[in-house]
Protein backbone atom coordinates (compact mmCIF):
# COMPACT_ATOMS: atom_id res chain seq x y z
CA UNK A 1 0.00 0.00 0.00
CA UNK A 2 0.90 3.65 -0.79
CA UNK A 3 0.22 6.43 1.07
CA UNK A 4 0.91 10.38 0.30
CA UNK A 5 -0.34 12.50 2.93
CA UNK A 6 0.23 16.36 2.20
CA UNK A 7 3.25 16.37 -0.07
CA UNK A 8 4.95 19.76 -1.22
CA UNK A 9 7.73 19.60 -3.64
CA UNK A 10 9.99 22.23 -4.96
CA UNK A 11 12.38 21.84 -8.06
CA UNK A 12 14.77 24.49 -8.44
CA UNK A 13 12.22 27.79 -8.44
CA UNK A 14 9.00 26.01 -9.13
CA UNK A 15 6.51 24.89 -6.67
CA UNK A 16 5.71 21.27 -8.29
CA UNK A 17 3.33 19.43 -6.40
CA UNK A 18 1.14 21.01 -3.96
CA UNK A 19 -0.65 19.17 -1.08
CA UNK A 20 -0.76 16.23 -2.76
CA UNK A 21 -2.56 13.45 -0.60
CA UNK A 22 -3.35 9.98 -2.71
CA UNK A 23 -3.96 6.63 -1.36
CA UNK A 24 -2.92 3.11 -3.26
CA UNK A 25 -4.14 0.13 -1.65
CA UNK A 26 -2.60 -3.39 -2.25
CA UNK A 27 -4.25 -4.25 -5.26
CA UNK A 28 -5.34 -1.66 -6.83
CA UNK A 29 -4.57 -0.17 -10.38
CA UNK A 30 -4.47 3.64 -10.12
CA UNK A 31 -3.97 6.19 -12.91
CA UNK A 32 -2.36 9.70 -12.36
CA UNK A 33 -3.84 11.59 -15.36
CA UNK A 34 -2.88 15.36 -16.13
CA UNK A 35 -1.29 17.33 -19.05
CA UNK A 36 2.18 18.14 -19.72
CA UNK A 37 4.37 19.59 -16.69
CA UNK A 38 1.38 18.93 -14.54
CA UNK A 39 3.92 16.58 -12.10
CA UNK A 40 2.35 13.23 -12.83
CA UNK A 41 5.96 11.96 -13.33
CA UNK A 42 7.18 13.52 -10.25
CA UNK A 43 5.09 12.21 -8.02
CA UNK A 44 6.46 8.52 -9.12
CA UNK A 45 9.65 9.68 -7.93
CA UNK A 46 8.49 11.09 -5.14
CA UNK A 47 7.42 7.32 -4.11
CA UNK A 48 10.12 6.01 -5.48
CA UNK A 49 12.30 8.03 -2.77
CA UNK A 50 14.06 10.02 -6.22
CA UNK A 51 12.69 13.03 -4.94
CA UNK A 52 12.51 13.66 -1.09
CA UNK A 53 8.95 15.66 -0.37
CA UNK A 54 9.87 19.36 1.25
CA UNK A 55 6.33 18.86 3.43
CA UNK A 56 4.49 15.60 3.90
CA UNK A 57 4.96 11.98 4.32
CA UNK A 58 5.21 9.17 2.14
CA UNK A 59 4.36 5.65 3.60
CA UNK A 60 5.38 2.27 1.56
CA UNK A 61 3.53 -0.67 3.44
CA UNK A 62 3.04 1.47 6.11
CA UNK A 63 6.60 2.71 6.56
CA UNK A 64 6.96 5.96 6.83
CA UNK A 65 10.07 6.68 3.98
CA UNK A 66 10.10 10.46 3.74
CA UNK A 67 13.33 10.95 5.90
CA UNK A 68 15.04 7.63 5.25
CA UNK A 69 18.21 8.01 3.87
CA UNK A 70 19.21 7.02 0.53
CA UNK A 71 21.51 4.69 1.19
CA UNK A 72 18.37 2.76 3.24
CA UNK A 73 15.63 3.16 0.73
CA UNK A 74 17.64 -0.13 -1.20
CA UNK A 75 15.39 -2.37 0.56
CA UNK A 76 12.84 -0.03 0.10
CA UNK A 77 12.73 0.46 -3.16
CA UNK A 78 13.54 -3.74 -4.29
CA UNK A 79 9.73 -3.87 -3.32
CA UNK A 80 8.70 -1.42 -6.47
CA UNK A 81 10.08 -1.27 -9.59
CA UNK A 82 9.25 1.55 -12.31
CA UNK A 83 8.63 0.89 -15.34
CA UNK A 84 9.83 4.78 -17.24
CA UNK A 85 8.74 6.55 -20.14
CA UNK A 86 11.68 5.65 -22.63
CA UNK A 87 11.80 2.36 -20.82
CA UNK A 88 15.43 3.19 -19.83
CA UNK A 89 16.53 -0.23 -20.73
CA UNK A 90 20.61 -0.49 -19.99
CA UNK A 91 21.88 -0.19 -23.31
CA UNK A 92 25.16 -1.76 -22.67
CA UNK A 93 23.19 -4.78 -21.34
CA UNK A 94 20.62 -7.63 -23.34
CA UNK A 95 17.45 -8.09 -22.82
CA UNK A 96 18.35 -10.98 -20.70
CA UNK A 97 21.03 -9.25 -18.65
CA UNK A 98 18.30 -6.62 -18.24
CA UNK A 99 15.08 -8.10 -17.31
CA UNK A 100 17.49 -10.22 -14.93
CA UNK A 101 19.35 -6.98 -13.52
CA UNK A 102 17.67 -6.91 -10.15
CA UNK A 103 18.13 -10.44 -9.54
CA UNK A 104 22.36 -10.83 -10.51
CA UNK A 105 22.47 -7.98 -8.20
CA UNK A 106 20.87 -9.55 -5.29
CA UNK A 107 22.46 -12.93 -5.60
CA UNK A 108 20.30 -14.61 -3.65
CA UNK A 109 19.27 -17.10 -6.67
CA UNK A 110 21.20 -19.66 -8.43
CA UNK A 111 21.91 -18.65 -12.49
CA UNK A 112 19.19 -21.25 -13.53
CA UNK A 113 16.23 -19.81 -11.42
CA UNK A 114 17.22 -16.23 -12.64
CA UNK A 115 17.16 -17.59 -16.04
CA UNK A 116 13.59 -19.53 -15.71
CA UNK A 117 12.31 -16.10 -14.12
CA UNK A 118 14.09 -13.70 -16.85
CA UNK A 119 12.52 -16.24 -19.60
CA UNK A 120 8.80 -16.54 -17.85
CA UNK A 121 8.80 -12.54 -17.70
CA UNK A 122 9.85 -11.83 -21.29
CA UNK A 123 7.13 -14.91 -22.12
CA UNK A 124 4.54 -13.27 -20.01
CA UNK A 125 4.90 -9.93 -22.72
CA UNK A 126 5.54 -12.01 -25.56
CA UNK A 127 9.34 -11.70 -26.30
CA UNK A 128 10.90 -14.56 -25.52
CA UNK A 129 12.53 -14.80 -28.82
CA UNK A 130 14.48 -11.02 -28.08
CA UNK A 131 15.93 -12.54 -25.24
CA UNK A 132 19.30 -12.24 -26.56
CA UNK A 133 19.04 -8.80 -28.47
CA UNK A 134 20.33 -5.69 -27.22
CA UNK A 135 17.83 -2.54 -26.78
CA UNK A 136 19.60 -0.99 -29.76
CA UNK A 137 17.56 -3.62 -31.63
CA UNK A 138 13.99 -3.65 -30.60
CA UNK A 139 11.25 -1.37 -31.22
CA UNK A 140 9.43 1.53 -28.97
CA UNK A 141 6.89 -0.76 -28.02
CA UNK A 142 9.26 -4.12 -27.74
CA UNK A 143 11.25 -1.46 -25.69
CA UNK A 144 8.42 -0.93 -23.05
CA UNK A 145 7.04 -4.52 -23.01
CA UNK A 146 10.80 -5.60 -22.35
CA UNK A 147 10.74 -2.59 -19.08
CA UNK A 148 7.40 -4.17 -18.01
CA UNK A 149 8.56 -7.58 -17.94
CA UNK A 150 12.25 -6.21 -15.78
CA UNK A 151 9.85 -5.07 -13.20
CA UNK A 152 7.93 -8.62 -13.10
CA UNK A 153 10.91 -10.72 -12.94
CA UNK A 154 12.24 -8.28 -10.20
CA UNK A 155 9.21 -10.19 -7.80
CA UNK A 156 8.11 -6.41 -7.27
CA UNK A 157 4.51 -6.15 -5.59
CA UNK A 158 4.81 -2.24 -6.40
CA UNK A 159 4.82 -1.61 -9.88
CA UNK A 160 4.86 2.03 -11.46
CA UNK A 161 4.45 2.88 -15.21
CA UNK A 162 5.43 6.47 -16.58
CA UNK A 163 3.89 7.18 -19.99
CA UNK A 164 3.32 3.49 -20.80
CA UNK A 165 1.77 3.90 -23.75
CA UNK A 166 3.26 6.99 -25.34
CA UNK A 167 4.29 7.04 -28.63
CA UNK A 168 2.87 3.58 -28.95
CA UNK A 169 0.50 2.39 -32.50
CA UNK A 170 -2.80 1.71 -31.00
CA UNK A 171 -1.97 -2.13 -31.09
CA UNK A 172 1.03 -1.76 -28.90
CA UNK A 173 -1.30 0.77 -26.79
CA UNK A 174 -3.60 -2.07 -26.17
CA UNK A 175 -1.23 -4.70 -25.63
CA UNK A 176 0.59 -2.62 -22.92
CA UNK A 177 -3.19 -1.96 -21.59
CA UNK A 178 -3.60 -6.02 -21.55
CA UNK A 179 -0.49 -6.28 -19.67
CA UNK A 180 -1.39 -4.14 -16.41
CA UNK A 181 -4.68 -5.47 -16.59
CA UNK A 182 -3.37 -9.35 -16.27
CA UNK A 183 -0.67 -8.17 -13.74
CA UNK A 184 -4.12 -6.39 -11.74
CA UNK A 185 -5.42 -9.54 -12.02
CA UNK A 186 -2.16 -11.05 -10.24
CA UNK A 187 -2.66 -8.42 -7.64
CA UNK A 188 -0.36 -6.43 -8.09
CA UNK A 189 -0.75 -2.88 -6.73
CA UNK A 190 0.18 -0.05 -9.85
CA UNK A 191 0.15 3.31 -10.37
CA UNK A 192 -0.12 4.45 -14.41
CA UNK A 193 1.08 7.96 -14.89
CA UNK A 194 -0.75 8.63 -18.41
CA UNK A 195 -1.96 11.43 -20.00
CA UNK A 196 -3.52 9.02 -22.48
CA UNK A 197 -7.79 9.17 -21.76
CA UNK A 198 -8.50 5.12 -23.58
CA UNK A 199 -5.32 3.58 -21.44
CA UNK A 200 -6.89 5.48 -18.34
CA UNK A 201 -10.16 3.82 -18.69
CA UNK A 202 -9.07 0.70 -19.80
CA UNK A 203 -6.90 0.05 -16.95
CA UNK A 204 -7.83 2.20 -14.16
CA UNK A 205 -9.66 1.38 -10.44
CA UNK A 206 -9.53 4.33 -9.16
CA UNK A 207 -8.18 7.99 -11.14
CA UNK A 208 -6.43 10.61 -9.55
CA UNK A 209 -6.27 14.25 -11.53
CA UNK A 210 -3.01 16.68 -11.30
CA UNK A 211 -3.10 20.13 -12.42
CA UNK A 212 -0.79 22.90 -11.92
CA UNK A 213 0.67 20.31 -9.46
CA UNK A 214 -2.39 19.72 -7.45
CA UNK A 215 -4.69 17.20 -7.07
CA UNK A 216 -8.29 18.47 -8.44
CA UNK A 217 -10.06 14.87 -8.56
CA UNK A 218 -10.00 11.37 -7.50
CA UNK A 219 -12.76 8.80 -8.07
CA UNK A 220 -13.69 6.04 -10.75
CA UNK A 221 -13.41 6.41 -14.13
CA UNK A 222 -17.54 7.19 -14.26
CA UNK A 223 -17.21 9.73 -11.92
CA UNK A 224 -14.55 11.54 -13.77
CA UNK A 225 -16.45 11.20 -17.05
CA UNK A 226 -19.71 13.22 -15.40
CA UNK A 227 -17.52 15.98 -13.22
CA UNK A 228 -18.50 19.53 -13.87
CA UNK A 229 -15.01 20.81 -12.86
CA UNK A 230 -13.94 23.11 -15.74
CA UNK A 231 -10.10 22.05 -15.79
CA UNK A 232 -11.24 18.49 -16.28
CA UNK A 233 -13.70 19.35 -18.53
CA UNK A 234 -11.24 20.84 -20.84
CA UNK A 235 -8.68 18.07 -20.54
CA UNK A 236 -11.71 15.70 -21.79
CA UNK A 237 -12.91 17.75 -24.10
CA UNK A 238 -9.81 19.77 -25.48
CA UNK A 239 -11.70 20.06 -28.52
CA UNK A 240 -13.41 23.41 -27.16
CA UNK A 241 -10.65 24.62 -25.73
CA UNK A 242 -8.65 24.51 -29.19
CA UNK A 243 -10.74 25.25 -31.73
CA UNK A 244 -12.42 28.28 -30.35
CA UNK A 245 -9.98 31.63 -31.00
CA UNK A 246 -10.45 33.04 -27.93
CA UNK A 247 -9.99 30.42 -25.81
CA UNK A 248 -7.20 29.41 -26.93
CA UNK A 249 -6.11 33.00 -26.52
CA UNK A 250 -7.28 32.50 -22.73
CA UNK A 251 -5.50 29.21 -21.97
CA UNK A 252 -2.51 28.58 -20.52
CA UNK A 253 -0.69 26.07 -23.48
CA UNK A 254 2.89 27.76 -23.21
CA UNK A 255 3.02 28.84 -19.44
CA UNK A 256 5.60 26.75 -17.24
CA UNK B 1 23.85 46.27 -5.56
CA UNK B 2 23.79 46.86 -9.18
CA UNK B 3 22.59 44.08 -11.80
CA UNK B 4 26.32 43.37 -12.22
CA UNK B 5 27.39 42.19 -8.77
CA UNK B 6 24.16 40.36 -8.60
CA UNK B 7 25.39 38.36 -11.36
CA UNK B 8 28.90 38.14 -9.92
CA UNK B 9 27.55 37.07 -6.76
CA UNK B 10 24.91 34.56 -8.48
CA UNK B 11 28.43 32.78 -10.29
CA UNK B 12 30.76 33.13 -7.04
CA UNK B 13 28.01 31.36 -4.92
CA UNK B 14 27.55 28.91 -8.32
CA UNK B 15 31.21 28.21 -8.62
CA UNK B 16 31.34 27.02 -4.75
CA UNK B 17 28.51 24.74 -5.43
CA UNK B 18 30.18 23.37 -7.76
CA UNK B 19 33.09 22.61 -6.03
CA UNK B 20 30.94 21.35 -3.01
CA UNK B 21 28.97 18.90 -4.86
CA UNK B 22 32.41 17.71 -6.82
CA UNK B 23 34.39 16.73 -3.18
CA UNK B 24 30.49 15.21 -2.20
CA UNK B 25 30.76 13.40 -4.91
CA UNK B 26 35.08 12.09 -4.48
CA UNK B 27 34.28 10.72 -0.86
CA UNK B 28 31.23 8.93 -2.26
CA UNK B 29 32.80 7.68 -4.48
CA UNK B 30 36.00 6.72 -2.11
CA UNK B 31 33.88 5.47 0.24
CA UNK B 32 32.07 3.04 -2.27
CA UNK B 33 35.55 0.79 -2.49
CA UNK B 34 33.80 -0.84 0.72
CA UNK B 35 31.40 -2.10 -1.88
CA UNK B 36 34.30 -3.21 -4.55
CA UNK B 37 33.91 -6.59 -4.97
CA UNK B 38 30.05 -6.40 -5.11
CA UNK B 39 31.11 -4.34 -8.60
CA UNK B 40 34.21 -6.59 -9.42
CA UNK B 41 32.91 -7.71 -13.14
CA UNK B 42 31.85 -3.95 -13.77
CA UNK B 43 35.67 -2.65 -12.58
CA UNK B 44 37.46 -5.48 -14.53
CA UNK B 45 35.34 -4.63 -17.86
CA UNK B 46 35.92 -0.65 -16.83
CA UNK B 47 39.80 -1.71 -16.27
CA UNK B 48 40.13 -3.41 -19.61
CA UNK B 49 38.16 -0.20 -21.56
CA UNK B 50 40.53 2.02 -19.92
CA UNK B 51 43.83 0.41 -19.70
CA UNK B 52 43.54 -2.28 -22.93
CA UNK B 53 41.98 0.36 -24.87
CA UNK B 54 44.30 3.21 -24.18
CA UNK B 55 47.20 1.60 -25.19
CA UNK B 56 47.63 2.29 -28.63
CA UNK B 57 47.72 6.15 -28.38
CA UNK B 58 50.00 5.83 -25.23
CA UNK B 59 52.29 4.24 -27.54
CA UNK B 60 52.02 6.47 -30.04
CA UNK B 61 52.14 9.49 -27.43
CA UNK B 62 55.36 7.99 -26.01
CA UNK B 63 57.36 6.70 -29.33
CA UNK B 64 56.71 10.20 -30.96
CA UNK B 65 57.78 12.17 -27.33
CA UNK B 66 60.90 10.45 -27.35
CA UNK B 67 61.92 10.82 -30.84
CA UNK B 68 61.39 14.59 -31.20
CA UNK B 69 63.38 15.10 -27.94
CA UNK B 70 65.97 13.20 -29.09
CA UNK B 71 66.35 15.46 -31.98
CA UNK B 72 65.75 18.63 -30.24
CA UNK B 73 68.03 17.86 -27.06
CA UNK B 74 70.68 17.08 -30.35
CA UNK B 75 71.01 20.48 -31.17
CA UNK B 76 71.05 21.99 -28.04
CA UNK B 77 73.48 19.50 -26.62
CA UNK B 78 75.44 19.56 -29.60
CA UNK B 79 77.30 22.55 -29.08
CA UNK B 80 78.79 21.91 -25.98
CA UNK B 81 79.66 18.73 -27.68
CA UNK B 82 78.11 16.42 -25.57
CA UNK B 83 75.00 14.84 -27.92
CA UNK B 84 75.63 11.60 -25.94
CA UNK B 85 74.02 12.76 -22.71
CA UNK B 86 70.98 12.88 -25.09
CA UNK B 87 69.69 10.27 -22.87
CA UNK B 88 70.04 11.72 -19.65
CA UNK B 89 67.77 14.52 -21.42
CA UNK B 90 65.09 12.22 -22.34
CA UNK B 91 65.33 9.82 -19.38
CA UNK B 92 64.56 12.63 -16.87
CA UNK B 93 62.24 14.93 -18.40
CA UNK B 94 59.83 11.92 -19.52
CA UNK B 95 59.89 10.37 -16.67
CA UNK B 96 59.44 13.03 -14.24
CA UNK B 97 57.14 15.43 -16.12
CA UNK B 98 56.39 14.71 -19.94
CA UNK B 99 55.73 10.70 -19.82
CA UNK B 100 52.49 11.34 -16.57
CA UNK B 101 51.58 14.56 -18.08
CA UNK B 102 51.06 13.57 -21.80
CA UNK B 103 49.50 9.83 -20.95
CA UNK B 104 47.22 11.72 -19.09
CA UNK B 105 46.11 14.69 -21.04
CA UNK B 106 45.80 11.53 -23.69
CA UNK B 107 43.90 9.46 -21.55
CA UNK B 108 41.53 12.04 -20.58
CA UNK B 109 40.83 12.78 -24.25
CA UNK B 110 40.02 9.16 -24.70
CA UNK B 111 38.82 8.06 -21.30
CA UNK B 112 37.54 11.13 -19.48
CA UNK B 113 35.88 12.51 -22.33
CA UNK B 114 34.47 8.49 -23.17
CA UNK B 115 33.34 8.51 -18.96
CA UNK B 116 31.18 11.46 -19.26
CA UNK B 117 29.64 11.25 -22.57
CA UNK B 118 28.31 7.56 -21.29
CA UNK B 119 27.33 8.56 -18.05
CA UNK B 120 25.26 12.09 -19.66
CA UNK B 121 23.65 9.60 -21.74
CA UNK B 122 22.83 6.89 -19.29
CA UNK B 123 21.34 10.61 -17.18
CA UNK B 124 19.23 11.65 -20.01
CA UNK B 125 17.72 8.43 -20.87
CA UNK B 126 16.41 7.70 -17.17
CA UNK B 127 19.19 5.14 -17.25
CA UNK B 128 20.77 6.48 -13.61
CA UNK B 129 17.33 6.74 -12.26
CA UNK B 130 16.21 3.52 -13.39
CA UNK B 131 19.85 1.85 -11.75
CA UNK B 132 18.56 3.34 -8.31
CA UNK B 133 14.92 2.16 -9.16
CA UNK B 134 16.06 -1.38 -9.13
CA UNK B 135 18.56 -0.80 -5.95
CA UNK B 136 21.91 -0.31 -7.09
CA UNK B 137 23.79 2.72 -6.01
CA UNK B 138 24.72 4.94 -9.16
CA UNK B 139 27.46 5.88 -7.02
CA UNK B 140 29.27 2.75 -6.28
CA UNK B 141 28.47 0.94 -9.98
CA UNK B 142 29.63 3.77 -12.16
CA UNK B 143 32.05 6.01 -10.47
CA UNK B 144 33.89 4.03 -7.95
CA UNK B 145 34.40 1.29 -10.70
CA UNK B 146 36.01 4.26 -13.10
CA UNK B 147 37.49 5.80 -10.32
CA UNK B 148 39.43 2.18 -9.16
CA UNK B 149 39.78 1.52 -12.91
CA UNK B 150 41.76 4.88 -13.74
CA UNK B 151 43.96 5.19 -10.28
CA UNK B 152 45.09 1.62 -11.18
CA UNK B 153 45.70 1.46 -15.02
CA UNK B 154 46.70 5.45 -15.73
CA UNK B 155 50.64 4.52 -14.14
CA UNK B 156 50.57 1.53 -15.62
CA UNK B 157 49.92 3.37 -19.04
CA UNK B 158 52.56 6.07 -17.71
CA UNK B 159 54.99 3.05 -17.14
CA UNK B 160 54.43 2.03 -20.62
CA UNK B 161 54.36 5.87 -22.20
CA UNK B 162 57.96 6.41 -20.34
CA UNK B 163 59.28 3.45 -21.51
CA UNK B 164 58.63 3.11 -25.37
CA UNK B 165 59.55 7.06 -25.19
CA UNK B 166 63.25 6.08 -24.17
CA UNK B 167 62.78 3.09 -26.59
CA UNK B 168 62.13 5.87 -29.41
CA UNK B 169 65.03 8.49 -28.43
CA UNK B 170 66.79 5.59 -28.57
CA UNK B 171 65.53 4.88 -32.24
CA UNK B 172 66.54 8.13 -32.97
CA UNK B 173 69.40 8.63 -30.88
CA UNK B 174 70.96 4.73 -32.82
CA UNK B 175 69.64 5.62 -36.27
CA UNK B 176 70.15 9.20 -36.84
CA UNK B 177 72.57 10.71 -34.13
CA UNK B 178 74.89 7.75 -34.32
CA UNK B 179 75.23 7.40 -30.86
CA UNK B 180 76.01 3.86 -29.57
CA UNK B 181 73.59 1.89 -27.61
CA UNK B 182 75.26 1.36 -24.33
CA UNK B 183 76.24 4.87 -23.68
CA UNK B 184 72.19 5.64 -24.62
CA UNK B 185 70.89 2.84 -22.40
CA UNK B 186 73.83 3.58 -19.47
CA UNK B 187 73.28 7.45 -19.01
CA UNK B 188 69.57 6.82 -19.60
CA UNK B 189 69.21 4.61 -16.36
CA UNK B 190 71.75 6.52 -14.82
CA UNK B 191 69.86 9.79 -14.58
CA UNK B 192 67.17 8.24 -12.89
CA UNK B 193 67.11 8.20 -9.11
CA UNK B 194 64.80 5.96 -7.15
CA UNK B 195 62.60 9.56 -6.07
CA UNK B 196 61.56 9.92 -9.63
CA UNK B 197 60.45 6.54 -10.44
CA UNK B 198 58.21 7.41 -7.38
CA UNK B 199 57.02 10.38 -8.37
CA UNK B 200 56.42 9.38 -11.78
CA UNK B 201 54.03 6.87 -10.39
CA UNK B 202 52.09 9.31 -7.75
CA UNK B 203 51.71 11.70 -10.00
CA UNK B 204 49.17 9.63 -12.74
CA UNK B 205 47.81 7.88 -9.88
CA UNK B 206 46.09 11.66 -9.43
CA UNK B 207 45.68 12.29 -12.61
CA UNK B 208 43.79 9.34 -12.93
CA UNK B 209 41.58 10.06 -9.47
CA UNK B 210 40.99 13.68 -11.70
CA UNK B 211 40.26 12.03 -14.75
CA UNK B 212 37.75 9.43 -13.91
CA UNK B 213 35.92 11.89 -11.26
CA UNK B 214 35.56 14.97 -13.74
CA UNK B 215 34.00 12.65 -16.35
CA UNK B 216 32.15 11.17 -13.82
CA UNK B 217 30.74 14.64 -12.14
CA UNK B 218 30.70 16.16 -15.39
CA UNK B 219 28.54 13.24 -16.74
CA UNK B 220 26.26 12.53 -13.63
CA UNK B 221 25.04 16.65 -14.03
CA UNK B 222 24.24 16.62 -17.54
CA UNK B 223 21.09 18.55 -18.05
CA UNK B 224 18.46 18.80 -21.39
CA UNK B 225 18.94 15.93 -24.25
CA UNK B 226 21.38 15.49 -26.71
CA UNK B 227 23.47 18.73 -26.13
CA UNK B 228 23.68 18.23 -22.86
CA UNK B 229 25.72 15.72 -23.56
CA UNK B 230 28.27 17.38 -25.70
CA UNK B 231 28.07 20.01 -23.24
CA UNK B 232 29.03 17.53 -20.53
CA UNK B 233 31.65 15.66 -22.80
CA UNK B 234 33.46 19.41 -23.55
CA UNK B 235 33.67 20.41 -19.75
CA UNK B 236 35.16 16.88 -18.94
CA UNK B 237 38.05 17.13 -22.06
CA UNK B 238 38.55 21.04 -20.71
CA UNK B 239 38.35 20.81 -16.91
CA UNK B 240 40.40 17.92 -16.91
CA UNK B 241 43.09 18.91 -18.88
CA UNK B 242 43.64 22.24 -16.82
CA UNK B 243 43.29 20.21 -13.63
CA UNK B 244 45.74 18.33 -14.56
CA UNK B 245 48.35 20.74 -15.83
CA UNK B 246 47.82 22.57 -12.70
CA UNK B 247 47.94 19.59 -10.63
CA UNK B 248 51.28 19.21 -12.20
CA UNK B 249 53.21 22.06 -11.31
CA UNK B 250 51.93 21.71 -7.61
CA UNK B 251 52.81 18.42 -7.19
CA UNK B 252 56.02 19.20 -8.69
CA UNK B 253 56.47 22.18 -6.23
CA UNK B 254 55.32 19.90 -3.61
CA UNK B 255 58.28 17.49 -4.20
CA UNK B 256 60.85 20.06 -4.24
CA UNK B 257 60.07 20.87 -0.83
CA UNK B 258 60.77 17.61 0.38
CA UNK B 259 63.80 16.73 -0.64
Amino acid sequence: MITLTDVWLTLGERQVLKEISLSVPAGETKVILGGSGSGKTTILRVILGLYRPDRGSLLIDGQDITATRERNLTEVRQRMAMVFQGAALFDSLTVRENVGYRLWEQGRLSDAMIEKSVRDSLQFVGLEYAIDKMPAELSGGMKKRVGIARALASGARIILYDEPTAGLDPINTCMISRLIQLLKSKGVTQVVVTHDLATAYRVADRIVMIHKGRMIFEGNPKELQSSADPDIRSFLEPDGQCFDSEAFAASEIGEP
Amino acid sequence: MTTHEVHLKARLIGGVLVVQEFAFLCARAVAGLAYIPRHIRETILQIDRIGVGSLFIVVLTGMFTGMVLALQGAVQLEPYGATIYVSRLISTSVVRELGPVLAALMIAGRVGSGIASELASMQVTEQIDALRAEGTDPIQKLVTTRLVACVLMIPVLTIITNGVAIFGGWLIARLYLGIDSYFYWTWAFEALAPRDMFVGLVKPAVFGFLIAMVGCYAGLNTKGGTVGVGISTTQSMVSSSILILSCDFFLTKLFMAFP
